[in-house]
């Protein structure tokens, strides 16, 4: 199975399908078990959220999904692919070219300029370095960063870094954006314009949207909540039933 | 992806100079003590470089050309009986001491060259002329002696007197030749002077200068004439490189050298391997990040090679550039010795390289170890 083969895609479709996942790490003898026996599913065209307790395993069912990190048992299928019968190069191929990500701490190269950041996910996809930069360049204007191209990462501020994140996320249009904890390093009301620009700028209906957190002034902005605890699932419902629950 | 890894590296400033530093210094002391060593080298060969006879023939005990045991004349005429041999003509070489006109001593290297021929001269005489040293109490005088004359106040020029060994010697003229080992001047004049101006001794024929005839080669001649008892030939260049092995085997300059040469590999070594591991450890988090967001192993590793490289690439330039100011300098002055042969600036590449080589390839075992996953921690 080749990671550029046609992805199954569309409102609707079902994006990501995990399917009693196992997954433990070693400690000494014994095994930790980060996850347990999870499914869970998030669909093309809805933001879903994967919330809970610190140490549920939110993180760990993100690694696995991504393909970032291997699985003990169960399967995983992204957009009709299934990365288990996948070969790491092939899973790095897929990732590179489907997958955005926007981690916690941002990651932005601190030596690299806004929009070299951004052209990165494109330069790793083969793009001419001055091509790529044009694209970033673009993105980087619909975020309102027009101004700040050449800036460094440590130049701007939390908010305007979490935007250079999402413009790097979604600068070679992957179909899964992927979300680590992207209110962490924000206060509530830049996290807010974050999340409200990732709604906006993210959510289509060939496209899904995994975001972790457990910071609960942004549940509102789900369409769908997993909530998770002991490395279990252990209530899977939409946005609205969440809340009334 | 190679050019956002120079970006990398070149914008990490403090790293990239503390590296680039770090490899200059090494590069730096590595070329310019090899140079001093081959210039060095070049010295205790001057006398075979500066006469240049194509075959030399010593006592068969002598292992090198600055080692003199005295040969009997009918030397010469045996040598002039091998078959093979064109001319054959004696050479006399001892250290003798002049004494200047305000009574202060300085050693000189007295060459004594055949009269009729003059086989051996000056390579280049810069005033007078080589024919004057059959005028009574001629000789020629080189650079070093007028620079060394000078510093004791003594202006040489042509017409200018001082005794070797009590024995009045004339300058005619003045040379440039090679400088010697123990740094005397070369003082040349002819063979039978040479012999007067020498305290006497039973045998005082240093050596034969022999050509070989067209179409038998040096070696060959060698070959044949190292048959005769007693007398042990040598080809020019085999003499020159016996010479130098002789020093490299029978004196702790190679070791002197070769330590401080060894310092600057592991300079190098320790300042760049270290600084440049802490280059990747720092940039961990962002190769992690790099590596979810699919770059492949061999892109990262191209990625860090070329780092390593670029900054080995520019430390060996500096280095290199460094002590080639540093020998253009001395060479006017030929103090300390400098010679730079092709082979020590590729040496010093080679050591380069496997430096960088040794710090990618530490830094590269933490990418390789490293879990994309981590980026979500």
């Amino acid at each position: 199975m080749s990671p550029h083969d046609a992805l199954k895609t569309g409102p609707d479709t079902v994006a990501v399908a995990v399917r009693d996942v196992t997954k433990s790490f070693p400690n000494g003898d014994a095994a930790t078990y980060a996850l347990r026996d999870v499914s869970f599913e998030a669909r093309c065209g809805e933001l879903t959220m994967i919330v809970g307790p610190s140490g549920c395993g939110k993180t760990t069912l993100l690694s696995v999904i991504c393909g970032t990190l291997g699985i003990d048992s169960g399967s995983i299928q992204v957009f009709g692919k299934t990365l288990g019968t996948m070969s790491a190069s092939e899973v790095t191929g897929f990732r590179s070219k489907n997958v955005g990500f926007i981690f916690q701490q941002f990651n932005l190269i601190p030596t690299l300029t806004v929009v070299e950041n951004v052209s990165i996910p494109l330069i790793l996809q083969g793009w001419n370095y001055r091509q790529a930069e044009e694209k970033a360049a673009t993105i980087l204007q619909d975020v309102g960063l027009g101004e700040r191209l050449r800036s460094f990462p440590k130049q701007l501020s939390g908010g305007q870094q979490q935007r250079v994140a999402i413009s790097r996320a979604l600068v070679h249009d992957p179909k899964l954006i992927i979300c680590d904890e992207p209110t962490a390093s924000l206060d509530a009301k830049t996290g807010h314009h974050a999340l409200e620009l990732l709604k906006k700028s993210a959510c289509a209906p060939d496209r899904c949207v995994i975001v972790v957190t457990h910071d609960s002034r942004i549940f509102s902005f789900a369409d769908w909540i997993a909530e998770m605890e002991d490395g279990r699932v252990v209530k899977s419902c939409s946005a609205s039933q969440y809340h009334h629950a | 992806m190679l050019r956002i890894a120079l970006l990398m590296l070149f914008r990490d400033k403090a790293k990239y100079m503390m590296l680039i530093v770090g490899l200059t210094f090494c590069s730096l002391l590595m070329t310019q003590q090899a140079s001093v060593f081959c210039g060095l080298m070049l010295w205790t060969s001057a006398t075979v470089r500066n006469i240049g006879a194509k075959v030399w023939v010593f006592d068969a005990k002598v292992e090198q050309v600055n080692e003199v045991i005295p040969l009997r004349e009918i030397e010469v005429t045996r040598v002039r009986g091998v078959a093979g041999v064109e001319w054959a003509v004696p050479l006399y070489v001892g250290i003798e001491q002049a004494r200047l006109s305000d009574g202060s001593f300085q050693n000189v290297q007295l060459v004594g060259l055949d009269t009729a021929t003059f086989v051996g001269r000056p390579m280049e005489i810069t005033k007078g002329r080589i024919e004057d040293l059959r005028l009574p109490d001629a000789v020629i005088i080189d650079q070093v002696g007028v620079d060394k004359f000078h510093k004791k106040g003594i202006t040489i020029d042509i017409g200018t007197t001082f005794e070797i060994n009590d024995k009045t010697a004339r300058v005619v003229a003045l040379c440039h030749a090679n400088r010697s080992f123990l740094g005397q001047p070369y003082v040349y004049t002819t063979y039978d002077r040479a012999l007067q101006f020498a305290k006497p001794q039973r045998k005082m024929m240093s050596c034969v200068l022999a050509e070989p005839k067209p179409g038998v080669t040096a070696t060959e001649l060698a070959v044949r004439i190292s048959r005769l008892p007693g007398l042990q030939a040598y080809e020019r260049d085999d003499l020159f490189w016996d010479t130098i092995w002789w020093y490299i085997k029978n004196t702790g300059i190679p070791i002197s050298f070769g330590t401080v040469v060894l310092m600057g590999v592991i300079v190098g070594i320790a300042i760049a391997g270290q600084t440049f591991y802490l280059f990747i450890l720092d940039n961990l988090r962002y190769l992690a990040a790099l590596k979810a967001m699919g770059a492949r192993m061999p892109i990262l590793a191209a990625m860090v090679f070329l780092q390593s490289f670029s900054v080995g690439f520019v430390g060996f330039g500096l280095g290199v550039g460094l002590t080639s100011i540093f020998g253009y300098k001395v060479l006017k002055t030929e103090q300390p010795p400098f010679f730079m042969p092709w082979q020590v600036p590729v040496f010093v590449a080679v050591i380069i390289i496997l430096i960088c080589c040794f710090s990618a390839a530490i830094g590269l075992r933490q990418i390789a170890k490293l879990e994309p996953a981590v980026v979500f921690k």
